[in-house]
């Protein structure tokens, strides 16, 4: 008996064999793939931006060079998951092409501006955290050279976590002008961390085919709840609140019931209206289109000494 | 509170502080760039760059920190009091450091003349003891070493590449260059501290402009015809660009002074 490419594919997953870029793939595990590792690497390319605004006004050298390594390390990961993808058949110039006409996403937190320092440490603390709630698991995810790229990312995201939110502890016992600070980015910044998960488990059409492939190991719902559990009790070290009155530990759940999550925000900025979507992506397109000269030179600089090697070999 | 250029303090202490100075300045021009380079590893890599400056900025602003309250009897001296409580009056880069970085052209340019000048400089420092100076010039001088080939690879490539690169990098080089002669044109400081190496800036000019001259001549570029030097850094006057570099890095320990970050 003999078993289709398919059914040899998905036994392979049952098994926990990772995926490799040679190996037979349905066509849209393919795009489902391509599409979710493309989306990272945007994330994390845009994700410098927020950033990136403080580098400049860091309020201590040893903060700033903090800053500067953690954005850097971000540009790393980019490349890395820029790298992944190219595995499966798309140049990296194509995602970049998608990311700048508006047809690739990136993940919606990085349309949130960066008002004050604190907005470092909470972006640390909550953002990261999430990421890296959502990042975990994708460790094992069946896709080979995505889970070995998330494995690097993974340990630089977790160091960068507990630099957020040392900087916010700090802030937290310093003068009332900075716990006020503190306090506010939280607000901005809590609500736009729990929607990192993305939709409602009802609402997220591609999670059921990505479980079936391993891509996925947790809905979104489920990783919701579990950063909301973490950060219910780490607020508790920094003597802050979160901007939630339904927040309140379910003994019979044994989980924290948290209020209701604004899904009109979630889509709007989904959709390109948040604070910043129009600036990010003008910042990509510019920095593209500012440094095309840069490329075109450095290929034909390239050309020009392969055409001199040629010329004195023969 | 603020702290306030003092010429009677060692020549050394001042040393340290203008190579801190300069640093700091390259960096935080530099670190503009995060995020907007042309290619994700030219974005990195420039990133890398400023963060070896900060680096090297921190090592010599904690030695001069140190010697200064050990001379003055205080614990008022930090990295951060130095860099974040003076005026722009009160610094003393090379103006090269401070200027604008519009284009990628100018980060390249700033880069490979600091460098190339540093890294002669350092290689002097640790040939002659002087003590923690030194030993922060070994360390630094193997990122110079690549800040050096980096920027000179890229100078070539972008001088010599197309006839776009080639006119926006002769533009970058025409604006910087009046900028470059204030490196050997020795401050009070800088000639006591080098009293015993009389023939020092004399034999650096000799050897850094020949190095230039060979890799502008690669990079097919011309240097722009000779003309008065732009000088007054090392004193503490600067360009109008300094005070605005000073106010955003300098906006949060201004506006909530006293307070721990």
């Amino acid at each position: 008996m003999s078993y289709t490419p398919e059914q040899q594919f998905q036994h392979k997953i049952d098994q926990e064999i990772k995926i490799e870029p040679k190996d037979w793939m349905p066509e849209k595990y393919r795009q489902t793939l391509i599409r979710q590792i493309s989306q990272h690497a945007h994330s994390e390319v845009v994700g410098m931006l927020p950033e990136g605004n403080w580098i400049s006004r860091a309020p201590s050298l040893k903060r700033k060079a903090i800053l500067l390594a953690k954005v850097q390390d971000e540009a790393g990961h980019g490349l890395y998951l820029y790298s992944a993808a190219e595995t499966l058949g798309i140049t990296r110039d194509e995602m970049y092409h998608q990311l700048h006409t508006g047809k690739a996403k990136y993940s919606s937190i990085f349309n949130y501006p960066t008002l004050t320092w604190a907005d470092m440490g909470a972006i640390g603390w909550l953002v990261d955290g999430a990421a890296i709630m959502n990042q975990v698991p994708l460790c094992r995810t069946s896709y080979g050279p995505y889970a070995r790229a998330m494995v690097r990312v993974c340990k630089e995201e977790s160091f960068h976590q507990r630099q957020g939110f040392e900087i916010l502890l700090v802030l937290s016992q310093g003068t009332d002008e900075q716990k006020a600070m503190c306090q506010d980015a939280i607000n901005r910044w809590w609500w736009p961390s729990v929607m990192m998960f993305g939709p409602a488990d009802e609402a997220s059409p591609h999670t059921q085919q990505s479980m079936q492939w391993k891509i996925k190991r947790f809905t979104n719902d489920e990783l919701r709840q579990k950063f909301v559990d973490i950060c219910a009790e780490q607020v508790k070290t920094l003597g802050m609140t979160l901007p939630d009155p339904d927040l309140k530990w379910n003994e019979e759940k044994g989980h924290y019931d948290f209020g209701a999550i604004n899904w009109e925000e979630f889509w709007q900025v989904v959709a390109g209206n948040g604070p910043c979507n129009k600036e990010r992506l003008a910042t990509r397109q510019k920095a593209w289109n500012d440094g095309a000269w840069v490329r075109d030179a450095a290929t034909a600089h390239a050309a020009k000494k392969a055409a001199k090697h040629l010329h004195k070999v023969a | 509170m603020n702290i306030y250029w003092n010429q009677q303090w060692p020549a050394h202490i001042q040393y340290a502080l203008f190579l801190a100075d300069n640093a700091l300045i390259l960096a935080q021009q530099h670190s503009k760039w995060c995020g907007k380079g042309p290619i994700l590893e030219q974005d990195i890599a420039l990133s890398n760059i400023a963060l070896d400056y900060l680096g090297q900025a921190r090592n010599f602003y904690q030695l001069a920190a140190e010697e200064l309250n050990q001379l003055e009897g205080v614990q008022f001296y930090t990295e951060d009091s130095l860099a974040y409580h003076r005026t722009d009056r009160n610094f003393v880069n090379l103006l090269l450091t401070e200027l604008e970085q519009p284009n990628w052209g100018h980060c390249v340019l700033k880069t490979f003349l600091y460098s190339s000048f540093a890294s002669l400089v350092f290689q002097k420092l640790m040939h002659i003891q002087a003590g923690e100076l030194t030993a922060i010039a070994e360390k630094s001088n193997k990122e110079l070493a690549y800040h050096k080939r980096w920027s000179q690879d890229w100078v070539i490539r972008l001088g010599d590449g197309t006839a776009e690169s080639n006119t926006i990098m002769q533009q970058a080089l025409n604006q910087i260059w009046p900028y470059a002669g204030e490196c050997f044109i020795p401050a009070n400081f800088e000639t006591v501290f080098w009293q015993n190496h009389p023939s020092f800036f004399h034999e650096l000019e000799k050897e850094w402009m020949d190095y230039l001259q060979t890799i502008f001549t690669e990079a097919t570029l011309q240097l722009p015809a000779k003309q008065a030097w732009q000088t007054g850094g090392k004193q503490g006057i600067h360009t109008e660009q300094m005070g605005y570099v000073l106010a955003e890095m300098q906006y949060l320990q201004r506006t909530y002074p006293n307070s721990v970050w």
